[in-house]
């Protein structure tokens, strides 16, 4: 099985997001980057595939210099080598999914992995787009997969709003990865002195011919509204829950 | 010229989950021309009576095979074959697991813009949709406009009210093309969880528990509350880590983000990710024992208390009041 593996670098989920003063990005002075939590589960279960029928994982990313960062993680990880595709500037989802669709497609695979979404954008799109772009199936929010090597076949079990579903396909076929599917793997000393000597290839935007327009346009960031200020309760008990209860009924109204 | 709004939903035994209904309430208040819904497989039809109620004016029903199991490729190959049809200015979509699957495929097919999981719709000067969605898990909120002659947007649920506008739908017979090679992936099997257990994301009101609560057999304490209540159950992630309750219950930035009337953080410290799941709620109320967990700086109100003396004299007093009302 050859599997790609889209990875996306993302502000540590413990970042506090600032706002630029220009209303069209975030301050990224001093923000830690990190892998994409829903990527770590797609990566981890590239490896196990990897571990229970052999073959390739290559994982993707695309996006500035930084990203390097997030590659050498999931190299160390256990993936076998990694292509980026380097863009300083912000892409529309469309480029993106176009940009790796098409690397995927010079690249050849069994599976493509995603992550479920992206906690920075929160699209949860750009799966279904590759998909729709190779003109592939593919399975969304995926916590479980069976793979069928003789009959090329896949069973995925994905989760739905208090229930799930089983999809039954063929592959090649698009992925996306949620908590659940796998609990990943640390990389260990070796691995991380291993991953350094991985090959890294290298290839810009531009190189990759996408014409696709942006679709999206973002006319300014705002911060969520303040909370009000709060009333705490403090005294015995008995006391506090008759207040709270009183509070909730009478003032808030809610119950 | 296109116009009019084209809302895509699904259906289950000829049910809707209640973010349709406010999804067909956003598309009838942008005022931009009809309202068309599609919907799918057995029973859709049986949709028409609460489709005329929320003021659908023509709906078309596709309950024949292959439409009858749910497949993104093969619904999504119908759907781009039908819009060039309908010829809609806006197509909203359910932000729900389904929707969430299906939308950016059917984006991608007819090259339109989505904006995903979207607050709220405004109608612009020329006639155009902005939206406005949170991102980094609500720390931001991003207004967006599409620059694709179809716009299209997926509804998060829970955020606006339905509001009936009766009206009598036109049933419109618009057969789908069902191209050979799709319907490649097919849903087999449907495995419902735990009946009786309310959706996280379409609950009203929320009662969620954190390590505070010590030990798995405590969430039994927030159970009796919440079936007072008529809430859902929720809960941070080392709990759901710990496999004190399921995944499904897990809130926050990596988990579910959740938008109730009303969320109890029981035990809870409110790290900034699990923050990050709850600020859609319109009343946080913080139970916890430290007077400086950081729950208390977001919650609207908040006992500094041990949860374990707190939560049963909560149940009985809360009881008391619904039996006196
Ligand atoms: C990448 C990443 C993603 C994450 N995503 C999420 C996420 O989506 N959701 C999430 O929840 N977390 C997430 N976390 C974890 C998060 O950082 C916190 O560790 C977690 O939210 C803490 O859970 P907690 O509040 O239940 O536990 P704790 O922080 O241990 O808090 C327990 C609280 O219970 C109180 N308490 C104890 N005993 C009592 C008592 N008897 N009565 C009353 N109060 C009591 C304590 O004062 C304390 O405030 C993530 C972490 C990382 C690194
Ligand atoms: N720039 C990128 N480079 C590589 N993979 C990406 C990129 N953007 C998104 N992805 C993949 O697509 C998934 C969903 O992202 P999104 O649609 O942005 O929420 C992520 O979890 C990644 O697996």
């Amino acid at each position: 099985m050859k599997v790609l593996v889209m990875v996306k670098q993302v502000p540590d989920t413990a970042t506090n997001i600032q706002i630029r003063s220009d209303g069209q990005g975030i301050i990224e002075d001093g923000i830690k980057w990190v892998i994409n939590p829903y990527d770590e589960f797609a990566i981890e279960e590239a490896l196990r595939i990897r571990e229970k029928l052999g073959g390739e994982i290559v994982v993707i990313a695309l996006g500035p210099k930084r990203v390097d960062e997030a590659i050498r993680q999931a190299l160390a990880m256990g993936a076998d080598r990694a292509v980026v595709v380097e863009s300083s500037e912000t892409l529309d989802l469309a480029q993106v999914a176009h940009a790796l669709a098409r690397v995927a497609q010079n690249e050849g695979f069994d599976l493509i992995l995603t992550g479920k979404q992206a906690v920075d954008d929160d699209s949860a799109q750009i799966g279904p787009m590759v998909a729709a772009r190779l003109s592939l199936p593919q399975v969304s929010i995926v916590i479980h997969l069976d793979i069928d090597v003789e009959h090329k076949r896949l069973r995925a079990e994905r989760e739905l709003e208090g229930a799930t579903e089983i999809v039954e396909l063929p592959y090649p076929a698009v992925l996306t990865a949620q908590r659940g599917l796998n609990e990943p793997r640390y990389p260990t000393l070796p691995n991380i002195m291993k991953a350094k000597k991985k090959e890294v290839k290298r290839v810009s935007f531009e190189s990759l011919g996408i014409d696709t327009l942006p679709r999206i346009r973002l006319i300014q960031l705002t911060p969520p509204s303040e909370r009000p200020e709060p009333t705490i309760l403090t005294a015995d008990p008995v006391e506090t829950v008759k207040t709270l209860v009183e509070l909730l009924h009478e003032q808030a109204k809610v119950i | 010229m296109s116009q009019g709004v084209f809302v895509i939903f699904d259906q289950n035994q000829g049910q809707v989950r209640h973010v349709v209904l406010e999804v067909l309430t956003m598309a009838r208040q942008l005022e931009l021309g009809s309202v068309t819904t599609l919907t799918f497989g057995a029973n859709a039809s049986q949709t028409l009576k609460v489709l005329g109620e929320y003021g659908a004016d023509q709906a078309i029903f596709w309950d024949q095979e292959p439409f009858t199991r749910y497949s993104s490729d093969g619904f999504a190959d119908a759907i781009a074959h039908v819009v060039p049809h309908v010829n809609p200015a806006v197509i909203l979509f359910p932000a729900s697991a389904w929707g969430k699957d299906l939308s950016p495929r059917v984006a991608d097919l007819i090259g339109a813009g989505l904006a995903t999981d979207c607050l709220s719709l405004r109608v612009s000067t020329d006639n155009r949709v902005t939206a406005v969605r949170p991102i980094y898990a609500g720390k931001a909120l991003a207004e967006v406009a599409i620059e694709t002659p179809v716009q299209m947007f997926s509804i998060r649920p829970n955020i606006h009210k339905a509001i009936p506008d009766p009206k009598t739908p036109t049933v419109l017979d618009l057969a789908p093309v069902v191209s050979p090679d799709s319907f490649q992936s097919v849903v087999t099997e449907r495995k419902e969880a735990q009946t009786g257990v309310q959706e996280l994301t379409e609950a009203d009101i929320i009662v969620s528990g954190g390590r505070g609560m010590k030990a798995p057999e405590n969430f039994k304490l927030l159970d009796e509350l919440a079936t007072v209540l008529g809430a859902a159950v929720g809960s941070s992630r080392p709990v759901a880590d710990e496999g004190w309750v399921p995944h499904s219950y897990h809130i926050g930035q990596t988990g579910k983000v959740v938008s109730p009337t009303v969320y109890f953080a029981v035990g809870i410290s409110g790290a900034i990710q699990h923050l990050a799941g709850i600020s859609g709620s319109k009343y946080i109320v913080a139970i916890n024992n430290d007077a400086e967990a950081p729950i208390f700086k977001v919650a609207n109100y908040g006992i500094v208390g041990d949860l374990f003396q707190v939560l049963p004299l909560l149940t009985e007093e809360i009881r008391a009041l619904k039996a006196n009302n």
